[in-house]
């Protein structure tokens, strides 16, 4: 294929950048981060004074000024509510429509966006800040702890996503470090890391299943690990599912109860800010105990709440039974049962909860592998990724594009072009043609997403290709190429062939547009897949009615002369069934009204075929002149 | 470079999975852009697209099925495109009666066992198929492909049919 559209990444490395600095793995959690090392193949994790490496992803403004990271900043959560931040790794590329509330209230104060491609901001202090600017105070913070701890200056940096981040939040987590001062040499899928930092330390190879529950994500990924090589061969997940939402439902409970016990309590941010707190430090109690019980004080009234493990287990099992539907599902899309996989890794602080362990051992029929620290298995395979990227290294990571990535076609259908686990960096291309006749601009909208319909997809951007040169309709040829880089990142180019008319943009997504999150919308795609595929054959039978009937108008608005007044009759007649059978929603009709009309129309195509020879032949000789003249 | 050429492979149906990894992870270690990230941006450049060749060329070859047809292709069998209708009458037989016995299927160990039929079925016409291919024998190339590609859509409807039917009863 010569159409290679090649897609720079922003942080081109200047000749001597970081020559003589360090380069680290960073992962960016939702509840927590963490930055590693790696010397010779031998990762660490960085600590601080105290032997802690994990960093809690919260920010504070205090009011005093400044900025506090980590545990300083939680520690303010009880005096200054307001201005502290946590989980700003769910706002990442999002819109305020993605958020989730507790008791109908956010846990932040939203600023408006000022347009649909907004990201949603956070007024903090008094002031509206992104969640890139947010995320760069932990990144800076992470930074600085590296520098100390190493004494060098730091630069660059792996720093890993979830596997099922989009676009958006790709582009935001590149800009974050952007912000914080750091060359990111890679984004790398944070199973993929832990992947990473299990088999290099075990030798092991095979086939391998890494189930990450995080604070805010989970993803669910299969690798084949091969002599160095790490495959990604499917991976699927929820950018909105993790220890937050089982948080969230102890929350709401204990403000229930309080509700029921007559308590009135004025639900603000502040209150849920508490209500969380509490919810989750109750949670971790109840990995190691049957029961905990909690005092959530709010407005100065004191409430008292019991909980045992066999009741929130109840609450969370909704959770749970969707993490295992996405990993079926993952296991099918790699055409790999259960009894292939050679063992599973446990990622992320949430699979500490016991029912996480055990259902994830019932399905995979093996006890899953938890030996490294979930909390920091996948910042030291950053780290080595981040070694084996600047210092050589024998290691080989093919990943996967882990959402399809397609465009929007007539009646609103979608094309996939890259389909969702294609290994990447990809560039495929796909021909389209003009609708009409005469037809000099053609709207080209991505989208991001496995269901057929455009409406269900994430949109993630429009532009337009103009100065199409105006022919028959179906002979323009439209060359739409999608380049997906080593990140995930993805760029768009369209061509038209016959002519070379050229457009190129980079995907700036549109963060707020999307109404439900991708994760549903893969998750609805399997459940509507039925559904999908009857909407789909319906609009295809539309859009070829219609594109007969636009040639049947060309044709007699040219040679309806062609024609006695009876068989036009007889003609639009047919024309009108063939109209209404579109508006409805009947397949069947709109093939049989079409197939009546072609029927129909047979004689009068006859005669314009005869006509067409005639006329071609004319000029040949001098008596078709003749009695051309004479008409 | 057709993909075959592209991963020093012989242009044939027949193909070992174990050697087309292999091939594929050997070049992949050569052109990975993640060889290149200290590079000058134009070899990285060449190498993202070098990188990206090699991702198309194996995901092509490495399902049998979209082997045949991109086998079929290079070796110039003109086939209608996909989602057009069935233009063999045996077959658009065959398709219906299948597909209403897939609608009449009413458990989810009903659909398996249509799905299993099928499963073999394409698997025998993956066989079959790479004695045509050496023959040369291009019509015939055509009527197989033709039904393994109804066969493909009809296990997906099954898939999507199962899902359906596990979930009602949950």
């Amino acid at each position: 294929m010569t159409l290679l559209e090649i897609h720079e990444p922003g942080e081109t490395p200047l000749p001597h950048a970081g020559e003589g600095s360090l380069a680290v793995g960073i992962d960016l959690g939702t509840t927590n981060s963490v930055v590693a090392i790696a010397r010779e193949g031998k990762p660490a994790a960085l600590h601080d004074e105290t032997g802690k490496a994990m960093v809690p992803s919260v920010v504070a403004y205090p009011s005093s000024g400044g900025v506090l990271v980590g545990d300083e900043a939680r520690l303010l959560m009880p005096q200054e509510p307001r201005n502290v931040v946590a989980s700003v790794k769910r706002l990442m590329g999002r819109g305020a429509a993605d958020l989730h509330t507790v008791a109908g209230v956010l846990p932040y104060e939203i600023e408006p966006g000022t347009g649909e491609t907004d990201m949603v901001k956070l007024r903090i202090a008094g002031k509206a800040r992104s969640p890139v600017e947010i995320s760069a105070e932990i990144l800076k913070a992470l930074r600085k702890r590296a520098e100390a701890a190493l004494d060098k200056p730091v630069e660059r940096a792996v720093i890993t996503v979830p596997a099922y981040f989009d676009d958006a939040a790709r582009t935001a987590t590149r800009d974050a470090a952007r912000v914080a001062g750091l060359e990111v040499l890679r984004l790398v899928n944070e199973p993929t890391a832990a992947a990473l930092a299990y088999g290099l330390d075990k030798g092991s190879e095979g086939l391998y299943a890494v189930y990450d529950l995080g604070g805010g994500t989970f993803d669910f990924s299969l690798l084949r690990l091969e002599k160095g090589v790490f495959q990604v061969l499917a991976t699927g997940g929820d950018t909105a599912l993790g220890g937050d939402d089982f948080d969230r439902a102890i929350a709401e409970r204990m403000l229930a109860e309080r509700k029921r016990d007559g308590l009135d309590d004025k639900v603000d941010e502040a209150a849920v800010k508490n209500a969380l707190a509490l919810a989750r430090h109750m949670k971790e109690q109840l990995s190691d105990r049957d029961q905990t019980s909690g005092r959530l004080e709010l407005s100065g009234l004191p409430s008292f709440h019991a909980l045992t493990r066999t009741e929130f287990e109840a609450m969370i099992e909704g959770y749970m039974k969707r993490t295992l539907d996405i990993a079926r599902n993952v296991l099918a899309d790699a055409d790999m049962g259960v009894a292939e996989v050679q063992g599973v890794v446990l990622v992320g602080g949430s699979t500490r909860v016991p029912l996480v362990r055990t259902e994830v051992a019932r399905m995979i029929g093996k006890p899953p592998l938890t030996d490294i620290d979930p909390d920091e298995v996948v910042a030291l395979g950053a780290a080595l990724q981040a070694e084996a990227l600047t210092g050589g290294g024998d290691t080989l990571l093919l990943d996967v594009a882990p959402l399809s990535l397609g465009l929007e076609t007539m009646g609103g259908i979608v094309e996939k072009v890259v389909p969702r686990n294609t290994p990447i960096p990809v560039q495929l291309a796909q021909d389209f043609t003009t609708y009409q006749d005469g037809q000099t601009a053609m709207a080209i909208h991505v989208v991001q997403g496995e269901r057929e319909m455009v409406a269900d997809c994430r949109s993630l951007a429009r532009f337009e290709l103009l100065g199409i040169p105006p022919m028959t309709a179906g002979a323009a040829r439209i060359r739409v190429s999608f380049a997906v880089d080593a990140d995930g990142l993805l760029m768009v180019s369209a061509e038209e062939r016959t002519t070379g008319v050229q457009q190129r943009i980079e995907v700036k997504p549109s963060y707020g547009l999307s109404h439900e999150d991708m994760a549903d919308m893969l998750y609805d795609s399997l459940e509507n897949a039925e559904a999908d595929m009857t909407a789909r054959l319906l609009t295809e039978a539309r859009v070829e009615a219609r594109r007969n009937l636009l040639a049947l108008d060309a044709a007699l608005a040219k040679d309806g002369t062609l024609l006695d007044a009876a068989e036009r009759a007889e003609l639009d007649q047919g024309r009108a069934r063939l109209e209404s059978a579109i508006a409805g929603d009947d397949r069947d009709e709109i093939n049989a009204a079409a197939e009546a009309l072609e029927t129909l129309s047979k004689p009068f195509a006859e005669r314009r075929m005869d006509r067409g020879i005639r006329e071609a032949l004319s000029g040949k000789s001098m008596n078709e002149l003749e009695s051309r003249v004479g008409e | 470079m057709d993909h075959f050429a592209r991963l020093g492979l012989p242009a044939a149906l027949d193909l070992e999975p174990a050697s087309l990894d292999r091939a594929y992870f050997a070049l992949q270690r050569q052109w990975h852009p993640d060889r290149f990230v200290a590079k000058p941006a134009a070899e990285r450049a060449r190498a993202s697209a070098e990188a990206a060749a090699l991702n198309d060329a194996y995901r092509t070859l490495k399902d049998p099925l979209s082997r045949a047809f991109y086998l079929a292709e290079l070796k110039g069998v003109e086939l209608p495109g996909d989602g057009k209708t069935i233009d063999d009458p045996e077959l658009l037989m065959e398709a219906m009666e299948a597909r209403e016995e897939l609608h009449d299927a009413g458990s989810t160990q009903a659909v398996d066992a249509l799905a299993a039929k099928v499963r073999d079925d394409m698997k025998a016409s993956l066989n079959g198929l790479g004695s045509l291919f050496l023959a040369g024998d291009k019509p015939a190339i055509r009527t197989a492909l033709l039904r393994l590609r109804y066969l493909d859509k009809f296990a997906e409807e099954a898939r999507a049919r199962r899902m359906n039917l596990e979930r009602s009863s949950a």
